[in-house]
């Protein structure tokens, strides 16, 4: 864990002059990095994913939720790891895993709609931003490495924008006829909106024809999907996946475990997909807001603020947790309720996916994050 | 887009196969509020709420029982009932699939489909989700007995028999919702004292705050934590009987018929509340009742309920002066329906020629079958297409519902998915359909040249029929 003082310095000036260097271009030369955006959708309770057990009041605060911990991997002297996150507690022992915890997005009120909504746009409120962060980070990386896949049916909000991206979820319908496709392009020509998914469409399509006979219903399963669509030279540099099933209002232990565990299977699909590129990928993991730090009459977690974000891959400088801990004592909540806030969402993956992609942290902030001041995080990406 | 054809489609769920256009649109959709049937033959068919709760709270009875008796013998609980609680799973889903069914079986033979269209979107507003297990077998009886009565009556009546279904009570968790200061809270408290590891029992607010920012006022509007609170307060006590989970639904021992709605004063947080500024006395139920009814008529819910409907109606970005003249509607009649609904079909907004909405996969599969005269409808066929295409029947996996907004359904592999399941709704069709006479009928005069040319150059009819359905003329309204 870094200490307040080198925490704050890593967030501000000190990363700005010293851990990003000035000669990264705006969008510099092609590289071969990868990025995957895991959403939670329905906010997971990051204390009880990594959870911070070596906190004097998280005992009595936690109640019955802070049994998961008893065996659980340490992660540090402060945190350890929800025992579902085996194939994780492995990338964290190969230090190809961080965590990043008491973070939060600029929201502060508590309803799930609007905080996916500013945790996808990137703006301080919701609806204030009409396109998503992920779209304004492919907009400033190269011509040709301007290739991203949503893992969805549809395009999720972080995802939408200008600059034009996939969609691609395993569908049991059998194939259109090749003689229909080629007639309903003739039948969108002339309308620019049709026009425009269509192209998408029928390029996915040629992209991952093979993949037609795979189930995607399981998170094992969309993981290696995504690692099909990432891996190939021509294929996707970005790609966000969607969960749900998050808010654990009543009886979160077990639920919360099932969901970890489909996570954590995810994430091992992935890796074992993406092969040797799994060096030069980055995965983030985060959610709208956390949850509240007291256990509720339903043996759940109501709606919170900060929470808990994940950095993996090879190219993360992991085996750590990092965080201006602000403590689970009574005096120390978040309006008497909630885990504070001590680091930005913004400044978490700002600072993350600027350096993975070699862009300038200075200038890719105010791209992905306009009219904000948030400052980037340093030192999460290795060198 | 032609009037005859923004009734038939934009408000309505499609034109039936041989429907002739109608002549006097507007006139069209009012006639159709007076000859609306609440439960038409096949819905009627259907197990009615108290049948269908009372068969869940039965099943889940039997594994209780069963669950005790191997306790009193040693036995693990889990491994003794898991034949029982697959029943009632398989019980719960049954119900589901077969009111899936149903509810598209009379969308699709309605001859008032605007109405109909209007139990769908009151359905989807006060959504709940088939994927939490315990209401699965409810959803049904939720759409078919608390929105259906209500559709063309008063807001009002419609939140109150919503808001006491047992499916939202179990959806959002209210029916486990225990007082602190109640008696069994007090009691429960007292117990677990000096215990290593306390259990704790008390509020769960998620049905008061989705009340308050989806159900009525709207996210942002005029209320704070404080009143969520003080509203999840004030609802302790509202619970389903005998069939609530959680240590709270144990011990409210809340009277009444098995699975129905009960009012368990054991649990209810006495005392006077004070929400958005005014103070309720009232005690037990009725207090929570006295803020729903006001709740009801509040100026943020006729803004947020109009906007609703504008943006269902009119377009993604509803025009403001239509927001404005539905809110007026609204506030002026005490959130009298049909009124709004008159002041919808009034308005010009809602007639601009064209397309204002892209339709939702259950809005293109109904008006598929529709356009088709599909005669056979069964369940399993309507709840893969439309797995298939992205919009799972009353799954919308939150409280939200599903989006009514084209970035939402208008994705390439949406798209591509409808293409799909064009093809093989055509195939079915057997070259019975020609798609040159059918999409002039079904879009009076308002079918584009270039479509026209594409079902007219079509290989054959079945091809012809693939195209119309996605054609973009079908793919909006």
């Amino acid at each position: 864990m870094l200490s307040r003082r080198n925490f704050v310095l890593a967030g501000t000036s000190g990363a700005l002059s010293l851990g990003f260097a000035p000669r990264l271009a705006f969008a510099q030369a092609a590289t071969d990095k990868r990025f995957v955006f895991i959403i939670q959708r329905g906010a997971p309770d990051g204390l009880a994913t990594v959870a911070p057990d070596g906190d004097p009041a998280f005992a009595a605060q936690r109640g019955e939720l802070a049994q998961d911990f008893a065996e659980a991997v340490k992660l540090d002297a402060m945190f350890a790891l929800h025992p579902s996150l085996k194939n994780v507690a492995q990338l964290y022992a190969a230090k190809e895993a961080l965590f990043v915890h008491a973070v939060a997005s600029p929201y502060r009120d508590r309803s799930h709609f609007d905080a996916q909504n500013v945790l996808e746009s990137g703006g301080t409120s919701a609806y204030q931003l009409k396109d998503g962060w992920l779209n304004r980070l492919l907009a400033v990386l190269p011509d040709d490495e301007r290739k991203a896949i949503a893992v969805a049916a549809t395009i999720p909000m972080a995802m939408r924008g200008k600059v034009e991206v996939s969609s691609y979820a395993p569908s049991n319908l059998p194939d259109a006829s090749d003689d229909l496709l080629a007639r309903v392009t003739g039948l969108y020509a002339e309308d620019p909106q049709l026009h425009a998914i269509w192209q998408q469409a029928t390029a996915t399509r040629a992209l991952t024809s093979d993949l037609a006979g795979d189930n995607g219903r399981n998170a094992a399963a969309t993981g290696t999907l995504a690692a099909k669509l990432l891996a190939p030279d021509n294929g996707a540099r970005i790609a966000m996946i969607e969960t749900g099933g998050w808010d654990t209002h009543a009886q979160q232990r077990g639920r919360l475990a099932g969901q970890l565990n489909g996570l954590d299977q995810m994430i091992a699909s992935l890796r074992t997909g993406l092969g040797p590129l799994w060096s030069k990928t980055l995965v983030l993991v985060a959610t709208e807001f956390g949850r509240t730090v007291r256990i509720n009459g339903t043996q759940g977690t109501d709606h919170g603020t900060a929470s808990v974000v994940w950095l993996l891959g090879g190219a993360v400088q992991g085996g750590r947790v990092a965080a201006d801990w602000p403590g689970l004592g009574d005096a120390a909540l978040y309006e008497g309720r909630d885990l504070k806030p001590t680091a930005g969402l913004d400044s978490v993956i700002g600072g993350a996916a600027a350096i993975h992609f070699g862009i300038d942290p200075q200038r890719a902030m105010p791209a992905l994050f306009p009219g904000q001041s948030a400052k980037p995080i340093g030192g999460l990406i290795r060198a | 887009m032609s009037e005859a054809s923004i009734a038939l489609n934009r408000f309505g769920m499609g034109a039936r196969a041989n429907e002739p256009a109608p002549a006097a649109p507007r006139r069209m959709l009012i006639d159709q509020m007076e000859r609306f049937a609440v439960l038409p033959a096949v819905l009627a068919a259907y197990p009615r709420t108290p049948t269908l709760a009372a068969d869940m709270a039965a099943a889940y009875d039997a594994v209780q029982m069963e669950a005790r008796a191997a306790r009193r013998e040693g036995q693990k609980a889990d491994a003794a009932t898991q034949e029982l609680r697959q029943a009632a799973r398989q019980q719960g889903r049954d119900y589901y699939i077969q009111a899936v069914g149903v509810r598209a079986q009379a969308a699709v033979a309605s001859d008032t489909p605007f109405i109909e269209r209007l139990v769908h979107f009151w359905a989807n507003h006060f959504a709940v989700s088939a994927d939490k297990q315990v209401m699965v077998g409810l959803t049904g009886g939720f759409e078919f007995d608390a929105i259906r009565p209500h559709v063309l009556g008063k807001f009002r009546d419609m939140l109150r028999a919503v808001e006491r279904h047992p499916a939202m009570l179990l959806y959002l968790d209210q029916a486990q919702s225990v007082g602190p200061n109640s008696p069994v809270g007090q009691r429960f408290t007292q117990r677990q004292q000096g215990q290593e590891s306390p259990r704790r029992i008390g509020l769960n607010e998620n049905l008061a705050r989705e009340i308050m920012e989806l159900h009525t006022l709207g996210v942002r509007s005029v209320y704070t934590q404080a009143d969520v609170t003080e509203f999840a307060r004030a609802m302790t006590g509202w619970t389903v009987a005998g069939l609530g989970r959680g240590q709270g639904a144990r011990l409210a021992q809340a009277d009444g018929a098995a699975g129905g709605f009960a009012f368990a004063p054991r649990i209810h947080e006495a005392g006077p509340r004070t929400i958005i500024g005014k103070r309720y006395d009232q005690q037990g139920e009725a207090q929570a009742s006295a803020v729903l009814d006001d709740l009801a008529v509040h100026p943020a819910t006729a803004k947020h309920i109009a906007t609703k409907l504008a943006r269902h109606f009119a377009g993604d970005e509803p025009p403001a002066a239509l927001v404005s003249k539905l809110e007026t509607a609204f506030l002026k009649s005490g959130g009298d329906l049909p009124a709004v609904y008159r002041a919808l079909i009034a308005a010009p907004e809602a007639w601009v020629p064209q397309s204002v909405k892209f339709k939702t996969p259950w809005e293109w599969s109904i008006s598929t079958m529709r356009a088709l005269g599909t005669q056979e409808i069964t369940a399993q066929a309507v709840l893969g297409l439309l797995n298939q295409l992205g919009q799972p029947v009353w799954r919308p996996g939150s409280p939200a519902g599903y989006d009514d907004i084209a970035a939402s359904w208008a994705g390439p592999d949406a798209v591509m998915r409808r293409v799909e399941a064009a093809e093989r709704f055509a195939s079915r069709t057997r070259e019975t359909i020609d798609g040159r006479t059918r999409a002039a009928q079904l879009f009076p005069d308002a079918l584009s040249a270039t479509t026209a040319q594409a079902i007219a150059r079509a290989e054959s009819p079945a091809q012809s029929v693939a195209l119309m359905l996605v054609s973009p003329e079908f793919l909006r309204r």
